[in-house]
């Protein structure tokens, strides 16, 4: 076991950890960050996505001693004082069903638009690419996404 | 007619802020403590075997381990319309992953750990991976006791055969039908397994405390029905329905494979093991695909007789359906299509039969679409393959034949109102039918393809759904129903229909995902039923409640009750228009009199539905006489494709369809079914493809192997198309449509593909590497 500190939706937390347990568990089951979800844990569905010192990463394949001393987002933390602006827009629009690859979604876009604000619709395809929805045939969230940076 | 205010608006979602925010729970998400314990399921390597030994004492010594279960603990079967299911494997296993015992413990880590010390010894039978093997005369049995197995009273097991359910449909005279016809067209479509994919694993945790209370968590689409399963299968060992309490979070996507009763039955069993602890049963990835339902597979030979202006005459239908080891659920998608195998048409002479056939391959259960995806890929391939064959336009070809109200369907009642029509034209209007399409350069050949769906909601015929509905102190609702938000948008639909009736806006009304202890009755949020039947018990219970609103104003206030209304979450008198009672000054604390006494009291509505007019009751030879559906959902849809002419890949242009919803409760919402549905549908025809080695094991049970469609594989542009012809038993007139929304794809790119290369491909899926293959063939015989 391990101690790691790190900041988790900008709250510096402490956590034991063995060098082999995964991120994502750990922040489900250690720390009680319930956002992140499994639907693979083998990268290929998204779900999982965090926010890694900026970047957008799956939890499934990171280590947690890999996150000693970086910043960790989840959208508990991104709806910490409300709703953001990509988040209004896909709740207007309806843009989620079942929900479940919302959280993992939603990183995604939040880091396109952070490095991004004006994407093409390419761009945002691209962008959400590794995160499988099977409910929505994708376009709802697409569309508001875009409807997103057009207001800006 | 009147004018509605919240029927018919694109409201948002009631659950929508909660799941955007990340505040939405699933099974997986919920809390059970530091006495959580941890099951590890030990699977058979095996697609049909004996089970001779089961020695548990090594993964006993494991630290950490509370106790293993096997088959021996319980022995007892199960299943949903026919108990031809077992918890554990007993005697045998009958698919390559079978559960055949369960490791508990403190940490899942060590439940892994001993599940690998569980010695089993088998001694194989000869395996059986597809259905026309399993009809041959020698094919070994699969389930020897099938005659003993109970079963509802419409199906028609086949003794000593491997075949569970026979649905025989003989309407009019086929033979006279065929010799009538200018044009027979015969020929044999596949289409192959497919998973359900939803993101979220199936989940549960189940605790069987000391008092005997089982209580379930569970990723469900069936609570009522689960505990139902559970109750009936543990009862034996005592429980009762009222011991049992389901308790349904947030399901993160269902598509059919969170329906009835699969791994979570697992969940409650374990859970009387280990007595006063809580015990989590996850899925993964891997087990998702080839231990829950998959879709059935099915070969379909198929022969249609037609006039010279493509009328029918005719249609044989005879359908053998892969339903894997176990049949409980899948053998009524087999007797649903056995009902409606004529597709959307009038077809006075047909003959069909539906075949539900063991094989040694994972159980084949409800899939969105509930077996009309599969035998209309044939359909309306044959259908569009006659009309060019005949110089008859595609769409006119469906119009000549198309069923209308009060035409009979294959089992004889009338057939319900429809905008089939309306959607054909509006479909061929989208598209441009009638103009040709360009290719985008040398490379492509470009295509059109049209086709028409229908299907009905498939449920025992006394299928019912119920409501409670209660106001609070500020006149705020909340609506209590059992039906399950896997998506579809059930929850915000349920509220704009109480919205309606009690004028109370949507922002004031909380409908949430239920426990059987505390909400009424629901059978499953399956069949596209939800909306229209939970929608009819939730109207029902708003009238209830304003009843009783108007009764108490009427009897306290001295106004003819029907002089009042609600409007705006008040009463008003229509002889008094200064009159008005606000519903939050007496909704709960009643009504004041001039003596200071109280009438009233809290306000509770009560709805309930059940289609009186549903029954099976008909001639097993024939079908007919019975009236098992209670109506058909239709619609129509077209595509634009462009062919790769080297690599075979298909590039979908543009997706146009249109569905009769009867009335679009919320119209965002059924968008969204359209656009989510088409895609599930082009996954099924052009990705996805499931592969079983020569043992009966799945080799691509993961999501690099096995593809579904990500944001970079959408169409270029999908219209959906909504069309409102009410049915008449309906909500403001709604019927369902969720399911509808992906049966027409694989057909209408088939045909597509077909108009682009002159290539028709009759075996699902159409992946680029078999486009490719076939072009080389055609170029050689060239
Ligand atoms: S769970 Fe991490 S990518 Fe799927
Ligand atoms: S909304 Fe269900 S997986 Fe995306």
């Amino acid at each position: 076991m391990k101690k790691i500190s790190f900041t988790l939706n900008g709250e510096r937390r402490q956590v034991h950890v063995s060098p082999n347990e995964i991120l994502l568990e750990v922040l489900r089951y250690k720390m009680g960050v319930k956002s992140p979800k499994s639907g693979c844990d083998s990268g290929d569905c998204g779900a999982c996505t965090v926010i890694l010192d900026g970047k957008a990463v799956r939890s499934c394949l990171i280590f947690a001693v890999e996150v000693d001393g970086q910043e960790i987002l989840t959208l508990e933390g991104l709806s910490a004082d409300g709703l953001s602006p990509l988040q209004q827009a896909l709740l207007e629009k309806n843009a989620f069903q079942c929900g479940y690859c919302a959280p993992g979604m939603i990183l995604s876009a939040h880091e396109l638009l952070s490095n991004k604000p004006h994407p093409t619709e390419g761009e945002i395809k691209e962008a959400i690419s590794g995160n499988l929805c099977r409910c929505t045939g994708y376009q709802p969230i697409i569309d508001a996404i875009k409807s997103l940076t057009q207001k800006r | 007619m009147e004018k509605l205010h919240a029927v018919g608006q694109s409201a948002v979602r009631v659950d929508g802020k909660e799941k955007v925010s990340g505040a939405a729970l699933f099974t997986d998400d919920l809390e059970f403590g530091p006495d959580l314990l941890y099951a590890e399921i030990v699977e058979g390597p095996h697609a049909h075997a004996m089970i001779t030994k089961i020695d548990t004492s090594e993964a006993e010594k494991v630290p950490g381990v509370l106790c293993v279960v096997t088959g021996r603990d319980f022995p007892y079967n199960f299943g949903l319309y026919m108990k031809d299911r077992f918890i554990f494997a007993q005697d045998r296993v009958r698919f390559f992953g079978e559960q055949i015992a369960a490791v508990v413990a403190r940490s899942p880590a060590a439940a892994k750990k001993a599940a690998r010390l569980v010695r089993v010894s088998y001694k194989p039978l000869p395996k059986i991976l597809n259905p026309l093997d399993a009809i041959e005369g020698d094919a070994s049995l699969i389930h020897p006791g099938l005659k003993s197995y109970e079963h509802v009273p419409w199906f028609f097991p086949q003794p000593d055969t491997n075949i569970a359910h026979h649905r025989k449909i003989r309407k009019g005279d086929v033979e006279k039908g065929f010799a009538e016809a200018d044009h027979v067209l015969d020929d044999t479509y596949e289409v192959p397994r497919y998973a359900h994919c939803a993101i979220e694993y199936h989940a549960a945790v189940a605790k069987y405390d000391h008092s005997g209370r089982l209580t379930v968590w569970a990723s469900s689409q069936s609570p009522h029905t689960q505990r139902n399963l559970f109750a009936n299968a543990l009862a034996p060992m005592g429980i009762r329905h009222n011991d049992v309490r389901v308790i349904a979070p947030h399901v993160g996507g269902g598509f059919g494979s969170k329906a009835g009763v699969t791994m979570e039955i697992l969940a409650a069993a374990i859970a009387t093991r280990v007595k006063g602890h809580p015990v989590k049963v996850m899925w993964n990835r891997e087990r998702e695909f080839y231990n829950t339902y998959q879709r059935l597979g099915v070969v379909a030979r198929l022969r249609l007789g037609v006039k010279k202006d493509g009328r029918i005459t005719a249609l044989h239908h005879e359908l053998y359906w892969d339903a894997g080891a176990y049949v409980e659920y899948g053998a009524n998608v087999v007797n649903a299509v056995g009902l409606s195998a004529i597709g959307p048409y009038r077809v006075e002479n047909a003959s069909i039969d539906s075949y539900c056939i063991y094989t040694n391959l994972p159980p084949g259960g409800p899939y969105r679409g509930f077996g009309y995806s599969e035998f209309l890929f044939g359909l309306e391939s044959h259908m569009e393959r006659i009309a060019r064959h005949l110089g008859i336009d595609p769409v006119e070809i469906r119009r000549r034949n198309a069923i209308k109200a009060g035409d009979l369907t294959a089992y004889g009642a009338k057939m319900n109102p429809s905008g089939l029509m309306q959607a054909i034209d509006a479909v061929a209007k989208e598209i441009r039918w009638d103009e040709p399409v360009l290719p985008g350069n040398d490379e492509e050949a470009v295509g059109k393809g049209f086709s028409l769906f229908w299907k009905a909601p498939a449920m025992p015929p006394n299928t019912s759904s119920s409501c409670f509905l209660k106001f609070n102190e500020d006149a705020s609702i909340n609506i209590l129903v059992s039906g399950m938000d896997i998506g579809q948008g059930f929850l915000t639909v349920m509220a704009q229909i109480a919205s309606e009736v009690l004028t109370v806006p949507l922002s004031k009304i909380r409908t949430e995902n239920p426990d059987t202890d505390r909400n009424p009755y629901e059978w499953q949020t399956v069949a596209s039923h939800v909306t229209w039947g939970c929608g009819n018990a939730v109207k029902l219970a708003a009238q209830d409640a304003r009843n009783q609103v108007l009764d108490l104003v009427s009897r306290t206030q001295n106004l003819p009750k029907d002089t009042l209304y609600l409007a705006e979450g008040s009463v008003r008198c229509v002889t008094k228009p200064s009159f008005r009672m606000a519903l939050e000054d007496f909704v709960i604390h009643g009504i004041q009199m001039p003596d200071g006494t109280f009438r009233g009291g809290p306000i509770m509505g009560r709805g309930v539905f059940m289609p009186e007019y549903a029954t099976t009751k008909a001639d097993p030879e024939t079908s007919q006489g019975g009236h098992p559906n209670v109506h058909y959902t239709v619609g129509a849809a077209a595509a634009i494709v462009a062919v790769d002419k080297k690599t075979g890949k298909v590039k979908v242009r543009k997706i146009v369809e249109a569905v009769d919803c009867g009335k679009a409760i919320n119209p965002d919402l059924v968008r969204g079914q359209i656009t989510g549905g088409i895609l599930q549908g082009i996954s099924t025809v052009l990705y996805e493809e499931m592969k079983f080695d020569h043992r009966g094991k799945m080799l691509n049970p993961n999501f690099t192997d096995y593809k579904i469609p990500t944001s970079l594989d959408l169409p270029d542009e999908v219209v959906p198309i909504i069309i409102e012809v009410a049915e008449p038993d309906g909500p403001y007139g709604a019927r369902g449509m969720g399911e509808h929304t992906m049966i027409p794809v694989a057909p209408m790119i088939a045909n597509a593909i077909d108009d682009a290369l002159g290539l028709r491909i009759k075996t699902m899926p159409i992946t680029a590497e078999k486009i490719c293959l076939a072009l080389l063939k055609k170029n050689e015989v060239r």
